[in-house]
């Protein structure tokens, strides 16, 4: 299983823990990841605010050199996947705005490279047998909300999962030995453009994630998007002292807990640069009697 | 073919008018056309309608007899698709009428002379807009020639 | 030699002032075979009429063409006068000289005068190939069947019966009754649905003309118009019909349960069973799938209780062919399947239910004996929700059609909850509310005034658990503001769909259905209960969403319609019907799959060649189907079939005429 790998950029600077456990994840789980050379930003959030155009140029030309390579490419981060989903979609749907984008990046793209979310790889490409074959340490102790966030499996076009009620990573964690919560929450936006315009929204669209989640009898969160992981492991500590609530709920990648679970160091997973400290469910579940004999 | 003969042909060159042959069906383009009358809606006088049932009636050899008979132009027209009083007879026109045009073209004879459309019983001004463009469009095109029989 | 005769009309000016009559009349005597050609001021006239025939017989005229109006007009009147003069009708011929020339050609005279010459022409060389034809009569059944026993069938049945024809109910249900018998109340008169389809359901079994056949299910249809040989399957009920007398002993000493459908799984039925108290036969059936006898082997209590000796484990599935002259589709609906609306929660929050789960759980004779309580934990819910258009106007994942029965149905919910719960509050999420018929608007609006639901314009976003309540979350689009209401239970509006095998029985019986697979009426304006198929009609919600009074009145024309068809014996078919020539036809079978009236079969003939005797297959036209449409005749490539009235030899007649 060989796929091109689009990082991007939050994964190269906040979302560290994100690469470093994809990277882990996919060693385990022989998956080749070939990082595209010279890749450029998809341009989330601001490029197809600014120009439809740039927007579907920007990760076109990464799709157009994993095509060269002729691999489809595995993006971890829900934004970058939404982007490049998109531009896909758009080629393959218009002749015409295939030779408008393949003028703008000077090279082809035909579409034949599709965009990937590493979720969907992981937890729907592989079985879920092979998956409990490979952990090493179960997950006891985790009871798991599953944070899809709003960009992942929306919209249907676009998305690989039920859009209302996703099940790919709940299904991951439970087979991974984990728990994980029904909760109301899982594709709401957490809101990570408003903290600095309007940070009082931000904050009241992150308390009701976290009431949901602890309501539901969740001791985490999982998640797949960089933004997300950031804006609610960032700023719980603000949301406590706003409501004057207390959460601490560590916020974990979905990769950190496969990493985990597959029986990877923790410091190499990331899990020690959370702001909410996660080191302290990490080792409850590694003191648990959760190993499983290896046949 | 003598002097004479070759004058009379030139005179029946230039009063040449095309004349051209409408196959319509009984349900909707004949309606049609007959609410182009009612309607009083004006057109050239080059054609000549010829009722049948249903446009999937048409059998292609008609309209190559009618080609071979000196017609200068050939126009199929039924229900819309979906709208046959049949419920398919227009889809094998459709597909009939495919084939028919690339034998045309195969056989070297322009396929603008034998055309299909959609007209239905409510549909005069479309009527009359197909008849004038397609008068037009023979009368550009000249007498056929390719398949007529030689008559002369 | 044949002997036209030519008839050029003036219709006054309309034609006259245009074409030149008198001289398309002379140029029409040189055309080959015309022997008689005049013009008169009105063809159509009494006297018009009279010359025709006086010229039939003085000039002995064995062909007749019109030049008028289109044939659309006179075509019938010509024939009629012809006929008179002792002519075949079909020896008429007519050519449209006025809307087809005069009409579109004011301008110019001279060629439209030209015009006129050749669709005379042309009219004439067809008339000399033109055949005599006759309309046949076939022998017409007195039977009709019914397919589906609901309210439409029931009533379609009733009116037939009572009209005093036979008539056979098909009923897929061990009842019949339909979605009927599982509604509470009907709008917007609320008066119980049950009081008063019970006596119709009774008035229908004691009828001396109606025959139920329940707990089967059309097999396979044959024959046409009159004629239908109607293959139906009579499923095992493994009980003796002729023996039980529905005591009932044997279901209540059946020890298997099984969530019952009539009560849409809130409460369970015996694997022995009839749907409902007051089902018609009263006699039950015996669920296979869970009847613990036919899964294990072991048990056989009910045919231990039953002292008649009236359980028969080894009954068979049976088929019956009947002849029918007319048929009756009422299949009804079913629920749209809205698990694609993942939002709603429904089938993971048991107290999201449906309408229709609303209706039982209101019923008397529901499993909550009328007491609306939530399915979760048995309470009597305070703020209840409803949801509109679930499943309806969505072209992403719903329908696109409007269900027409929801905004009323809610409305009479909305008033039932507030009526049998005190202190309760009801909101209504809605996108229009459409309330079409009488007295619809007003119930409405006393759901709203005097009932105080609240209506929410908006669609709802989300359905969530929070404790015990379910959190509803969507939009007032008219104060442009998110809503969240606490919610006890969740009512939604699904959409009416056909059954899920409709498509399959139309193609069984031959008739269309659109993209949704409700079965398609001959004419939307002008014939809503026919079908394309001559003798079967449509009642009730298989044609597109109706509503209780709309089925009745939908039954009750399909039943005059056929009543119409069934009050005579025998029946005139069109003779412009394909034939075959057997002698080239050489059996390939292209024809069959292209007519969409399934009129054409191969069969098997026996002649002479060389000396032997030789059995092949040729095509063979059935005149009761066939409507003439000849696609078959350009689908044959031996052209051994041709279509009567339009034959290749006399399309090709006039193309020549054209261009000679």
């Amino acid at each position: 299983m060989k796929y091109a790998y689009f990082p991007g950029c939050s994964l190269s600077s906040t979302g560290i823990e994100y690469d470093l456990s994809t990277r882990e994840t996919a060693r385990v789980l022989g998956i080749d990841l070939w990082e595209i050379p010279e890749w450029n930003c998809c341009g989330a959030s601001s490029g197809h605010l600014t120009d439809h155009l740039l927007s579907l140029a920007l990760p076109a030309r990464n799709m157009a050199i994993a095509e060269e390579a002729g691999l489809d490419v595995a993006i971890p981060c829900a934004a970058c996947y939404a982007r490049s989903k998109n531009t896909e979609l758009a080629v393959c749907n218009s002749a015409e705005m295939r030779q408008e984008i393949e003028e703008v990046i000077e090279r082809k793209y035909e579409g034949k490279a599709k965009a990937r979310a590493l979720l969907d790889i992981i937890a729907n490409d592989i079985q879920a047998e092979v998956i409990k074959e490979k952990v090493h340490k179960e997950l006891k102790g985790i009871k798991a909300a599953c944070y899809y966030g709003c960009l992942l499996v929306r919209p249907l076009a676009v998305g690989f999962d039920d859009p209302e009620d996703p099940q790919s990573m709940d299904n991951l964690v439970k087979s991974l030995g984990g728990e994980t919560v029904d909760w109301a929450y899982k594709t709401e936006c957490c809101g990570a453009s408003c903290p600095t315009t309007v940070p009082e929204t931000g904050k009241k669209m992150l308390e009701r994630i976290f009431e949901s989640a602890k309501n539901a009898g969740a001791n985490c969160l999982v998640t797949a998007c960089p933004m997300c992981l950031n804006n609610l492991d960032m700023r719980q500590g603000q949301v406590e002292k706003t409501y004057s609530k207390k959460y601490d709920m560590p916020v974990f990648y979905f990769t950190e807990l496969t990493g985990l679970a597959f029986g990877v160091e923790p410091t190499k997973l990331g899990l020690n640069k959370h702001f909410v400290d996660a080191m302290g469910l990490v080792n409850e579940v590694l003191k648990a009697d959760g190993r499983r004999e290896t046949a | 073919m003598s002097v004479n003969e070759v004058q009379q042909n030139k005179e029946v060159e230039q009063n040449w008018e095309p004349k051209i042959l409408v196959f319509a069906c009984t349900w909707c383009t004949y309606a049609g056309a007959d609410l182009t009358g009612l309607s009083r809606l004006q057109y050239p006088p080059n054609i000549r309608i010829l009722k049948v049932p249903c446009s999937g009636r048409v059998n292609p050899q008609f309209v190559i007899k009618a080609f071979q008979k000196g017609v200068d132009g050939v126009l199929v027209a039924g229900c819309h698709p979906g709208d046959c009083h049949y419920t398919s007879g227009n889809y094998f026109t459709r597909r009939r009428f495919l084939l028919m045009r690339r034998l045309m073209e195969y056989i070297g004879m322009e396929p603008q002379r034998f055309q299909n459309r959609w007209i239905s019983a409510a549909e005069a001004p479309k009527f009359q807009q197909v008849i004038t463009e397609m008068t037009e469009e023979i009368r550009t095109l000249g007498p056929n020639r390719k398949l007529r029989d030689d008559q002369w | 030699m044949k002997r036209v005769g030519v008839f050029i009309c003036h219709c006054g000016t309309n034609i006259g002032g245009v074409v030149d009559c008198p001289k398309v009349a002379e140029i029409a005597k040189d055309y080959p075979g015309v022997v008689y050609s005049v013009d008169n001021k009105y063809m159509c006239s009494e006297p018009g009429q009279e010359l025709i025939k006086k010229a039939i017989k003085e000039q002995n005229l064995d062909r007749v063409v019109v030049a008028s109006c289109s044939p659309r007009m006179h075509e019938p009147t010509f024939r009629r006068c012809v006929e008179n003069a002792g002519m075949n009708a079909y020896f008429m011929e007519m050519a449209n000289i006025r809307e087809h020339c005069s009409w579109v050609h004011a301008s110019e005279k001279d060629k439209a005068t030209e015009k006129a010459c050749d669709l005379v022409k042309m009219a004439v060389a067809k008339a000399i190939m033109n055949k005599p034809l006759q309309k046949a009569t076939i022998p017409v059944t007195d039977r009709a069947l019914v397919i589906g026993g609901g309210i439409a069938g029931i009533q379609a049945a009733l009116d037939l019966a009572n009209a005093g024809h036979v008539v056979d109910i098909v009923e897929k249900e061990p009842s019949i009754g339909g979605k009927m018998a599982q509604i509470d109340k009907t709008f917007p008169t609320l008066d119980c649905s049950a009081c008063i389809l019970t006596p119709k359901m009774v008035d229908a079994s004691s009828h001396p003309n109606i025959n139920l056949i329940t707990y089967s299910e059309v097999e396979k249809v044959e024959g046409f118009v009159g004629n239908f040989d109607v293959t139906i399957r009579k499923k095992a009920r493994s009980v003796d019909m002729s023996v039980c007398t529905g005591c009932g002993v044997c279901m209540s000493k059946c020890p298997s349960k099984v969530d019952s459908e009539f009560e849409m799984l809130l409460s369970k039925r015996k694997a022995i069973y009839t749907p409902f108290p007051q089902a018609i036969p009263n006699k039950p059936v015996i669920d296979r799938d869970n009847c613990t006898y036919f899964k294990t082997g072991k048990c056989g209590i009910c045919q231990k209780v039953c002292t008649l000796g009236a359980i028969d484990y080894t009954q068979e599935d049976e088929f019956v062919v009947t002849r029918y002259g007319a048929i009756v589709i009422s299949t009804g609906f079913e629920q749209f399947d809205h698990s694609v609306y993942g939002e709603y929660g429904y089938g993971k929050y048991p107290d999201v239910i449906t309408g229709m789960h609303f209706e039982r759980l209101i019923n008397a004779s529901g499993p909550t004996m009328g007491k609306i309580k939530r399915p979760s934990d048995g309470k009597v819910p305070k703020n209840v929700v409803f949801i509109k258009c679930v499943g309806s106007r969505d072209v992403a994942k719903g329908k696109s059609y409007c269900s027409k029965t929801c905004c009323m149905y809610t409305a009479k919910h909305a008033t039932l909850v507030t009526e049998k719960i005190e202190d309760s509050n009801v909101y209504i999420f809605y996108m229009d509310v459409r309330t079409g018929g009488k007295g619809y608007e007003e119930f409405y609006n006393r759901t709203r005034e005097k009932y105080d639901a609240q209506y929410i314009r908006g669609r709802v976003s989300k359905v969530f658990k929070q404790g015990d309540k379910l959190i509803v979350r969507g939009e007032d689009t008219l104060l442009s503001q998110a809503v969240e209401i606490e919610a006890d239970m969740v009512v939604l509006a699904t959409a009416m769909v056909p059954q899920a095998d409709a498509s399959k029985l139309a193609q069984k019986i031959g008739i269309g259905y659109d993209k949704d697979h409700f079965f398609t009426e001959a004419h939307p304006k002008l014939a809503p209960v026919e079908t394309h198929t001559q003798g079967v009609y449509l009642a009730g919600a298989c044609q597109g969403p109706k509503d209780i009074p709309e089925s009745v009145a939908q039954a009750s024309a399909a039943a005059a319609k056929a009543c119409g068809l069934l009050s005579k014996s025998e029946m005139l078919t069109e003779p412009i019907i394909s034939v075959v020539n057997e002698s080239i036809c050489v059996g390939c079978g292209l024809c069959v799959p292209i007519c969409p009236y399934k009129a054409i079969d191969l069969k098997t003939i026996s002649e002479r060649d060389h000396g032997k005797t030789i059995e092949r297959l040729v095509a063979d036209v059935n005149g009761g189907l066939c409507q003439g449409c000849g696609a078959c005749t350009v689908a044959c490539r031996s052209g051994a079939l041709d279509l009567k009235h339009f034959t290749d030899q006399q399309i090709l007649a006039e193309v020549n005429a054209l261009c000679l």
